[in-house]
């Protein structure tokens, strides 16, 4: 039955994210932007011991055996997630991504690791101090086409462990989770180069590893309170079990598609982020606006709408439909469906639909928009990067392209 | 809680509209285009669906509950068939739709049990003036109280199937608020013009309407003194229209998707070049983000709350797309898509005129 009402539970829940938001977040949104590499702790320090306690009493659920892998209704946990990060992204995009988690590296392990991993790389996240995840999938010549990548993972059977040798690049997170906590970071690399995708394995590397190093950290159009690094793996050695799902090298590219599958997600938590920062351009620019009279009349007919009113209402339009789409590929997941057509749907046309919105706002705000005394310019920078991590919109239609024409890879390159 | 699936009566009115869409509407629509004229049984087997009763109260012979979004549901289904005879079947909905919302109750029980018979009731509402800046909240026909009665005066254009209407909801202007008046067929001053010619849904014919000093009872205004409230008739119309801008969108995406996979060109369908795939890949999210947008604020009307800024905005923003998918359907087909024989050159006329037609309320 078709209904747009969010649980009101989770509404309430949504609260604490937003007062987070509002209190810390803006704030500090310009200093970290200007400090780019600083780590944001005023955002990392408030929310960190609430993540803690909301994953010991996750784990206290699993070891008490409540938690049954068998539940009726929708799981709304992931929606949760979502509106989360559409709030804090509203907040700050790049202090976002600091959030003290597993974040994709979690939802790596989560989605194809064994019991036994979960506990070991998750359990962390339930103690001690902040902690972060990440995920390193993209290497210099391996982009859009990660399947091409050279990092290699070579079973070395006199100690059982794999030796990790090679070079990743854009990685989120990566030196928080690897050189400033106990966090970890999945890294996928090929133990067979010759097998292409049924080569490629995603894993675990823990911080304080040796022989990783952050060959650089970048400097960013956007996003800039998000650590974005270069790491290297010289001859890096990890555990036999660090490799997450199946170690054969199968005939199938199952143990890729197991991987995939955590875009399933990541790619509506894209687009929610996207949504975010769409919202918070479009509700700085109406508010602006109106100070200056210009408030939308929507019982004007469309031809007597002046230009800006016009552009406000299309940018409300779009900012809605995003995260309509966003909200259906979340739904989606709920209820247990698959969603790999909408997830790219949601993802393509909010990173599509923000990068646009933010541009407009600028435009609309005249000096104001450009000034780096407002936020309006910032947002604009950060509002890029989610047409293009996470797949590229261009990627992400492919991969719409594909399921409506019914085209395989091979059939459309 | 949110969800966005249909529910099984839901699923079943659009299975029921789309195999008449399938194998009725777009059987004729190329013939009724060109020949100004959609057949009878056609008309009949459409009305016969049943949509109107669906939406109505058992008091006056309808067995249900008024939904904006199983509606828009059913608009889509129609309207993917063909939007000319989904307006030639849907229009009694013209004057339902507002006696539903707005009527006094003598006025619902007068009218609306005719909406529940066998056979079509023949009305229509003339709403639209020929003006550029025409603004359905700021009419330039006029209704002035004369003792018991309305004087009614003025001009419309796009009033569909006026020749052989028994009664005309008419839209005027009262004391700068736009009400509606029921006028019967043969009025004195009431004057049926030239039958419209437009650029496409010619399969419906439209008429000029002149009101000369027509007079009505001030019984037959809608609503009686309270009148109407007509940002809610026009937010449902938007929605009928949106979810039939949906429908044409999808018309025209499917048909472009099916072709591109068979015309081969440099050895290959042509929708193996990344460029019209794309373009389809936009389409079939175009598609989809406008139906959600219209079953939002479909919802949110279904929960009593005011729609009027999330209806607007879906309106004007689903005129630019629906044009736009029209366009590269026709696009898609390169050559064979500007060629009457396709139907996707109709589907574009179609989508620029249903950008015209605003607050010609349906239900
Ligand atoms: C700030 C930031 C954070 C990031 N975080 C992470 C992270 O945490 N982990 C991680 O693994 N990666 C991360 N990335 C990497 C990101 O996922 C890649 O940048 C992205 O996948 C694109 O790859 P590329 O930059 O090599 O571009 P390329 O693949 O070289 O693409 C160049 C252009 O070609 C287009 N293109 C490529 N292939 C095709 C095709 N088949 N059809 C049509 N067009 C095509 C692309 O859309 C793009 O426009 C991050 C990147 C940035 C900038």
């Amino acid at each position: 039955m078709i209904n747009f009402e969010i649980p009101k539970k989770i509404q309430a829940e949504a609260q604490m994210a937003d007062m987070v938001a509002k209190q810390i977040m803006r704030p500090i949104s310009r200093k970290y932007d200007e400090g780019e590499h600083e780590r944001p702790v005023e955002f990392t320090n408030a929310m960190w011991p609430f993540l803690k306690q909301q994953e010991k009493a996750r784990w206290a659920k699993i070891e008490s055996g409540e938690v049954k892998p068998e539940r009726d209704g929708p799981n709304w946990t992931i929606l949760r997630l979502i509106l989360m990060i559409e709030i804090l992204s509203w907040g700050d995009a790049g202090i976002y991504l600091c959030t003290p988690n597993a974040g994709l590296g979690g939802a790596a392990v989560e989605a194809v690791g064994t019991p036994e991993q979960k506990e070991r790389y998750m359990k962390r996240f339930s103690t001690g101090e902040p902690k972060w995840g990440a995920m390193a999938i993209t290497e210099p010549n391996a982009g859009s086409d990660n399947s091409s990548m050279r990092t290699t993972a070579v079973l070395d059977e006199e100690t059982n462990e794999w030796v990790i040798n090679g070079e990743k690049v854009f990685i989120t997170n990566g030196k928080l989770s690897l050189e400033e906590s106990d966090g970890f970071c999945v890294v996928w690399a090929t133990i067979d180069p010759d097998a292409g995708r049924a080569g490629i394995k995603s894993f675990v590397v823990e911080g304080g590893t040796p022989g990783v190093s952050i060959a650089k950290q970048e400097h960013k159009l956007g996003i800039r309170a998000s650590d974005t690094v270069a790491l290297h793996f010289k001859d890096v050695r990890v555990p036999f079990d660090s490799v997450l799902g199946s170690p054969d090298v199968q005939k199938t590219s199952k143990g890729f598609k197991g991987a995939m599958k955590t875009f399933d997600a990541s790619r509506p938590a894209v687009a929610a982020s996207a949504v975010g920062i769409a919202r918070a351009a479009l509700e700085f620019t109406q508010e602006t606006l109106a100070e200056e009279g210009i408030v939308i009349d929507y019982t004007k007919p469309k031809h007597q709408l002046t230009a800006v009113e016009r552009d406000l209402m299309e940018m409300e339009a779009r900012y809605r439909g995003s995260w309509l789409l966003t909200l259906r590929a979340t739904s989606q997941l709920a209820f247990g469906e698959s969603n790999r057509l909408e997830a790219s749907m949601c993802k393509a046309r909010a990173g599509e639909a923000v990068t646009w919105i933010t541009q407009k706002s600028v435009e609309l705000l005249g000096p104001l928009g450009y000034s780096r005394e407002t936020l309006a310019e910032k947002w604009m920078r950060d509002a890029k990067i989610n047409d293009i991590y996470e797949g590229t919109k261009q990627i992400n239609l492919l991969i719409v392209a594909r399921s409506i024409l019914g085209y395989s890879r091979r059939e459309l390159k | 809680m949110l969800d966005f699936r249909l529910d099984e009566e839901q699923q079943m009115l659009a299975d029921t509209v789309h195999r008449f869409a399938e194998e009725k509407m777009r059987k004729e629509f190329r013939e009724a285009e060109e020949l100004g004229k959609i057949p009878d049984d056609v008309v009949k087997a459409g009305w016969e669906i049943g949509l109107l009763p669906t939406g109505l109260p058992e008091e006056y012979g309808g067995f249900g509950e008024y939904s904006a979004v199983t509606n828009a549901i059913a608009m889509e289904e129609f309207s993917w068939g063909d939007f000319a005879t989904t307006l030639r079947i849907l229009g009694p909905n013209l004057v339902a739709m507002p006696v539903y919302l707005s009527g006094t109750d003598e006025q619902k029980a007068h009218y609306l049990p005719m909406f529940c018979d066998e056979a079509m009731p023949k009305v229509t509402a003339a709403l639209t003036e020929k003006a550029i800046q025409f603004d359905p909240r700021n009419l330039k026909s006029t209704a002035v109280l004369d003792g018991d009665s309305y004087l009614l005066n003025g001009a419309k254009t796009l009033v569909p199937l006026a020749k052989d209407a028994e009664l005309i909801l008419v839209y005027a202007n009262e004391n700068g608020e736009t009400q509606a008046f029921l006028v019967p067929a043969g009025s004195e001053g009431l004057e049926i013009g030239a039958k419209g010619k437009w650029m496409g849904i010619n399969a419906l014919p439209t008429y000029e309407v002149k009101l000369n000093d027509v007079r009505v009872s001030a019984a037959n205004k809608l609503g009686g003194d309270a009148g109407i409230d007509f940002t809610q008739i026009l937010n449902h119309s938007r929605i009928a229209l949106g979810a039939a801008a949906v429908g044409l969108m999808r018309a025209g995406f499917e048909y472009a998707r099916d072709y591109a996979k068979q015309r081969v060109q440099f050895g290959q369908p042509v929708a193996q070049y990344q460029s019209i795939a794309f373009m389809l890949a936009e389409m079939a999210i175009d598609v989809d983000e406008a139906r959600l947008l219209v079953w939002e604020a479909a919802w949110m009307m279904d929960q009593g709350q005011d729609a009027t800024a999330e209806t607007t905005r879906m309106k004007f923003y689903l005129d630019d797309i629906s044009v736009k998918v029209a366009d590269q359907a026709l696009q898609t087909l390169g050559g064979y898509g500007y060629i009457r024989e396709y139907p996707v050159e109709l589907w574009l006329r179609n989508a620029r005129g249903l950008t015209h037609f605003d607050g010609i309320a349906m239900i």
